[in-house]
């Protein structure tokens, strides 16, 4: 077919690369350099403070010949940065290196430890968004009612309260006094490994395995932990609801939307509340990050072998593979956490498009 | 959680559990033992190189042993164990062992003097951190598989010089003697390592248990072995559930979903004890408190100013107030239960004593930093020494840091004071006469980080050369007088402020029977366990 004079004119010529793989690039470009930041400076202060991981793995009883093996087989004696650029080159690799503690890979404790948590932390997010949200707006609609008070206290009460007495108080009374959930652990003895670790989220696998016995055991055990941690998660998101809300609600287009004689009930839900999801998804997007991040105490109280436990137990024991994999896991949580809502904001508002 | 938050808790759980009672409302089945404890230090359960206490129960269950010590009767020593019986020759310098017959590993292989070789020599070899139980009796890599061998059904075991038979017998019962698998952990051996990597998380032994898993900071599981040569234990399953706190381990206890507790505080003893159905166990164990003192430092070389610390601690008061029922005075350094072992307390509290003691020495103003593990009860003894001292006119500045932290300082011998605990390794006192009294070159160079004597920069004066003979003395009698001997003097000149020797208090279900922690010599066992 001959090329007709239409078709031979110049076009104006596109970007050499379209926007969303420029975006793409930025964002993946942006994560490396903020791991990579992330890294250094865990590394860093890994090997600058006063803990020997020599003698941490060894033991006071050690011998020099022993101390100094063990120096060397952990590459101690070369330089900072050398070690530091064997360590990325692992990473990069998927492998986090050894724990130093207890000779097992660290990726596979991370897979271990890192599902109870994420199990914990989505309850205990999902707990505070149900009941956080709508008591927020409830609050700032119904501001100095009672229920704005009772909202008020309960967020007071999970600011101040220490969650370790919290959560024994807790445990004292549901699981000691009147038995209605299981006590510290995953799961009662009886149901120790009897489901197969498929996603490592003991509910998911029970129900994948169809043992619903196991799954009522897991969430009886898990409804406890996740509960408090909803309740702290709670506090602070009904708070900041009803916060946003006020702001909202004073705002000149509410009281045009009530002129018109538009509901309430649109005029709270679908107007007031429609502008403060951005603001929203922030806080429950940080909230969730630090429940992922491990809630510490209450993984100890309640056994709960989670990433919180994990990086603790590895920094004061100076095992600096453990807590380096640790880490990267943490900082990916926020990063991906931070892209999330950065997605989530285009959704629910079109000028961040 | 610091001294208030836990009084907080226990008062609250007190007040609660007087106003109602606890029902049980689940109970473990009769063939399984469930056990609460701190197991986050396990870091291997390979024997040739474990060295940590939970990590020692684990082994002690799972690895049988030429000699080993009856949990019914620790008191009558070692045993035969894989070994049936041993002779010793003329010259006092090899043990020959007989193998018992018929016995077998978990993976079903016979249990044969190679294998028995085998784990020693490896233990030597792999040089790990316990490896000095064994080459103190001067087995080296280079010349283990000559002092150490197998002959058909027999064991030779070859010193480098004559040491008390009962010594060496001693120091076989420890983790390190072990006996593994050859044929199973050299088939998993990768790189020369003689399966090191492989057993630091999987077993090859032939005890009454064997462990079907180990999950760090979770839990340890095991299931016994229905070929035991001593008969299958009761208890078909033991399960250890890592539980950190107190409270919760004292809740899971009263509700009956475990049978032992193994780290209720004070508090929560006290509070146990009156449950229905929980009885409160009690046994010693070897860990000793002691503080050390810096013999470089100017001031506290002088001998009144080691004699004025030893008055400068509140025995009885640390004793019966946040030590309660979990440690007990003991002013000596081996523990009490041991051979040898010493029940002479001469030291009291007595600031106007130790005033004098400073006055003949002429030390005024002195201030010294005490290194302190973040340990709850540490911190406490290290208040109430920082106290009394200053009553003396001593001022003590506290660091307090994590065991790395401290311990690197004190093997580098910075720190003026160090406040510690020193639990044995082996049952035998020259395992404590050993490092806290025994120091043959106390320069820089030496660097024998792992004697106490020299961590503390002291020469011993004279004592070293007495340790050594004692563990050579073959008469029992003879041998026993010889560490009284030595402790006496070193209560008096040593740098040492010996203090307190640990009580483990287990709080049981009142069905469990025969639970013996192992008390100061060795390890947790289960296999006599019934309910």
């Amino acid at each position: 077919m001959a090329l007709t004079d239409n078709n031979t004119e110049r076009r104006p010529r596109g970007p050499l690369f379209p926007q969303w793989i420029k975006t793409t690039a930025m964002t993946l470009s942006s994560i490396a350099v903020t791991l990579l930041g992330l890294l250094f400076i865990t590394f860093i202060i890994g090997r600058v403070m006063p803990i020997d991981p020599v003698l941490a793995i060894v033991g006071e009883r050690a011998s020099q010949s022993t101390y100094d093996a063990v120096y060397l087989e952990l590459g101690l004696d070369k330089p900072l940065i050398v070690q530091f650029l064997y360590y990325i080159w692992d990473v990069i690799h998927l492998d986090f290196g050894i724990s130093l503690l207890n000779a097992r890979p660290v990726a596979e404790d991370i897979a271990r430890v890192f599902p109870a948590t994420l199990e914990l932390a989505t309850l205990g997010i999902i707990i505070g968004i149900v009941l956080g949200v709508p008591l927020g707006v409830l609050a700032a609609v119904r501001k100095g009612s009672w229920i704005d008070q009772v909202a008020r206290v309960l967020a007071l009460v999970g600011y101040s309260m220490p969650i370790f007495w919290l959560g024994l108080m807790g445990l004292l009374v549901f699981y000691g006094i009147l038995g209605w959930v299981g006590g510290p652990g995953r799961v009662g003895i009886f149901y120790v490994d009897v489901v197969p670790s498929v996603t490592g989220l003991i509910l998911v696998d029970a129900a994948l395995d169809g043992n619903w016995d196991v799954f009522k055991d897991a969430f009886s055990h898990i409804i406890l932990p996740a509960s408090l941690l909803g309740y702290f998660s709670l506090a602070y998101i009904s708070r900041m609801t009803r916060s946003f809300m006020l702001e909202q609600l004073s705002a000149e287009y509410v009281t045009t939307a009530r002129v018109k004689g538009m509901s309430e009930w649109d005029v709270v839900w679908k107007h007031a509340f429609k502008n403060i999801r951005v603001q929203l998804i922030t806080v429950i997007a940080l909230s969730y990050a630090n429940l992922l991040e491990g809630s510490v105490l209450t993984e100890i109280i309640f056994s709960w072998p989670g990433i919180g436990s994990y990086i603790t137990t590895a920094l004061l024991s100076a095992d600096m593979n453990a807590v380096l994999g640790g880490t990267v896991v943490v900082g990916l949580i926020f990063i991906l956490l931070n892209i999330f809502s950065d997605l989530l904001y285009k959704v629910f508002d079109p000028r961040a498009k | 959680m610091n001294a208030f938050n836990r009084l907080l808790t226990s008062a609250a759980i007190c007040l609660a559990v007087g106003v109602t009672s606890f029902t049980a409302h689940a109970e473990t089945p009769a063939n399984m033992l469930v056990i609460a404890h701190r197991i986050d230090d396990v870091t291997t359960v390979d024997p040739a190189e474990s060295f940590e206490f939970a990590g020692s129960d684990i082994s002690r269950n799972v690895y049988g042993r030429l000699v080993n010590l009856d949990p019914n009767d620790l008191a009558a020593g070692y045993q035969p164990d894989l070994a049936e019986s041993w002779t010793v020759s003329e010259d006092g310098k090899t043990i020959t062992f007989t193998m018992r017959e018929g016995v077998t590993f978990h993976s079903g292989n016979p249990v044969t003097a190679e294998d028995a070789a085998f784990s020693l020599q490896r233990a030597v070899i792999l040089n790990k951190t316990p490896a000095f139980i064994l080459t103190q009796f001067g087995f080296t890599p280079e010349n283990v598989t000559e002092t150490i061998k197998a002959d058909g059904n027999q064991l030779m075991i070859t010193t480098d010089k004559k040491y008390a038979t009962s010594f060496v017998l001693n120091c076989l019962t420890a983790t390190i003697g072990g006996i593994v698998d050859k044929q199973v952990v050299m088939a998993n051996e990768v790189d020369g390592d003689m399966g090191n990597t492989w057993l630091k998380t999987n077993s090859a032994g032939s005890g009454p248990y064997k462990l079907d898993s180990w999950k760090p900071n979770e839990s340890v599981t095991l299931s016994s072995n229905p070929d035991y040569y001593g008969g299958a234990p009761a208890m078909e399953r033991v399960i250890v559930r890592h539980v950190i706190e107190s409270a919760s381990q004292r809740l899971l206890l009263e509700r009956g979903d475990i049978d032992i507790a193994r780290n209720l505080n004070p508090e929560d003893i006290a509070g146990a004890s009156s449950a229905d159905g929980v009885v409160i166990a009690d046994e010693l164990k070897g860990r000793l408190m002691y503080l050390a003192l810096n013999q470089k430092h100017p001031e506290l070389s002088k001998p009144e100013v080691r004699q004025a610390f030893k008055y400068l601690i509140d025995y009885e008061g640390m004793r019966d107030s946040f030590l309660k029922g979990q440690y007990t005075i003991h002013q000596n350094f081996l523990p009490a239960t041991y051979l040898g072992a010493s029940d002479e307390n001469p030291f009291t509290y007595n600031i106007e004593k130790a005033k004098e003691l400073l006055a003949a020495a002429g030390v005024e103003n002195l201030e010294v930093e005490i290194g302190v593990r973040e340990a709850q009860e540490r911190i406490e003894i290290g208040q109430s020494f920082q106290n009394a001292a200053a009553q003396a006119g001593i001022k003590v500045n506290i660091t307090v840091g994590t065991a790395a932290q401290i311990l690197g300082r004190y093997r580098a011998r910075e720190l003026d004071v160090y406040l510690g605990a020193w639990g044995p390794d082996y049952p035998d006192p020259q395992t404590n006469a050993g490092t806290f009294a025994y120091n043959p070159d106390n320069s820089d160079e030496a660097n024998a980080t792992g004697l106490l004597a020299w961590r503390t920069g002291w020469d011993t004066g004279g004592l070293t050369e007495k340790v050594e003979a004692a563990v050579t003395e073959g008469d029992r009698d003879t041998r026993v007088q010889m560490y009284l001997d030595i402790q006496e003097e070193f209560r008096e000149i040593s740098p040492f402020v010996m203090m307190f020797q640990q009580i483990e208090q287990s709080a049981l279900r009142d069905n469990v029977k025969n639970w013996s922690t192992g008390q100061a010599v060795t390890a947790a066992a289960y296999w006599q366990v019934t309910k």
